[in-house]
């Protein structure tokens, strides 16, 4: 079947997503939102000698905590089945060949996300840098792309729709003003 | 609102909250890491090529997502449906607060940080599932960057 090799249309995926904040919600009356359970994890294992981390992480994160646990298992069950290249633009893949990037055959480029590439600068940017950033941003704007974009933008509020601005713009200075930089257009 | 208050007036008698179980958080974490994966959304490629406007693909999923999310929302709030445990439903009710510096400058950092590593935090996960190991440092790495911000927030400027 074509759902089995081919990836899956936006039509299909958006919804399915989507449904996680009314069906998170009917549960228990939750807000959906992943980004949390970086604190949750951090409040779990810490010293408790900051305020941000004393709660109880249990009562409050225990219900994302799983559902990060089902994210792993699940992108495990879709990942030993996957066989085909990314389906991305020719165009994207013309401007990341002209950066040097080759590999186009996994999910992420393997050049520069690999255990090696922690011994290169733009490895160490990329994955150290920007999972800093990732964690760092989530909580200064108290949410991600889940809890913001989707939950947030859901729920209609101002404040979400600012921080969605928020990370185009950063999105947009990473990918056309810091990237080149880093990976120099040619390998 | 006939409706609305006949039906809380019904869902009222029960006013019992029921134990929240953890495995239909299991089960929807499962069902989305299947999705993320087999949508590419977890893919640094689509990232790139969404950060560059050259597909509508991860535009339509966010798109579509927002849209079911929100009609889903309005109608839990329009029909004041109770959640089937009991629990209050926390739906944020601040619309229109004003935003503070925080929702701009915090939105950029992790802006910044999506475009270079290419996955928020959900795809941090379903990456590390696939077997992009790697994702683990990113994922440590996030911790870092909480804790900095737990260290640090009382002299960041918020609203």
């Amino acid at each position: 079947m074509d759902l089995l090799t081919r990836p899956w249309p936006w039509y299909v995926a958006g919804p399915i997503i989507g449904l996680a904040v009314p069906l998170v919600y009917l549960y228990a009356g939750r807000k959906w939102g992943i980004s949390s359970t970086f604190r949750d994890v951090c409040a779990a294992t810490l010293p408790r000698d900051l305020d941000y981390f004393r709660y109880s992480w249990r009562a409050q994160g225990g219900w994302r905590l799983t559902m990060a646990l089902g994210l792993i298992f699940g992108g495990f069950v879709a990942g030993v089945t996957r066989s085909t290249d990314v389906a991305v633009s020719e165009a994207t893949r013309a401007d990341l060949t002209a950066l040097g990037i080759t590999d186009f055959t996994g999910l992420v480029p393997a050049e520069l996300f690999a255990w090696s590439a922690l011994g290169t600068v733009p490895g160490i940017v990329l994955i150290v840098g920007g999972g800093f950033l990732v964690g760092f941003g989530t909580r200064y704007a108290n949410g991600c792309t889940s809890g913001h974009a989707i939950s947030g933008l859901s729920a209609l509020r101002v404040t979400s729709f600012v921080a969605v601005l928020g990370f185009f713009a950063g999105g947009l200075i990473a990918t056309h003003l810091l990237l080149p930089v880093l990976l120099g257009g040619g390998s | 609102m006939a409706t609305g208050t006949a039906q809380s007036a019904a869902t009222q008698s029960s006013l019992a909250t029921r134990p929240e179980r953890l495995w239909p958080y299991a089960v929807i974490g499962i069902v989305l890491g299947i999705v993320f994966t087999r949508s590419e959304v977890v893919s640094w490629f689509r990232i790139q090529e969404m950060f560059r406007f050259q597909s509508f693909h991860m535009y339509g999923i966010i798109g579509s997502a927002v849209a079911v999310g929100a009609v889903g929302v309005w109608l839990i709030k329009r029909f004041e449906i109770r959640s089937v445990t009991n629990h209050p439903m926390r739906i944020p009710t601040d619309r229109f607060e004003v935003p503070g510096y925080q929702y701009w400058l915090g939105g950029t950092a992790f802006g910044l940080g999506w475009g270079l590593l290419g996955a928020c935090p959900g795809p941090i996960y379903v990456l590390i599932g696939n077997g992009v190991t790697v994702m683990f440092v990113a994922f440590l790495s996030a911790l870092v960057g909480v804790w900095t911000y737990g260290a640090m927030r009382h002299r960041l400027p918020h609203s």
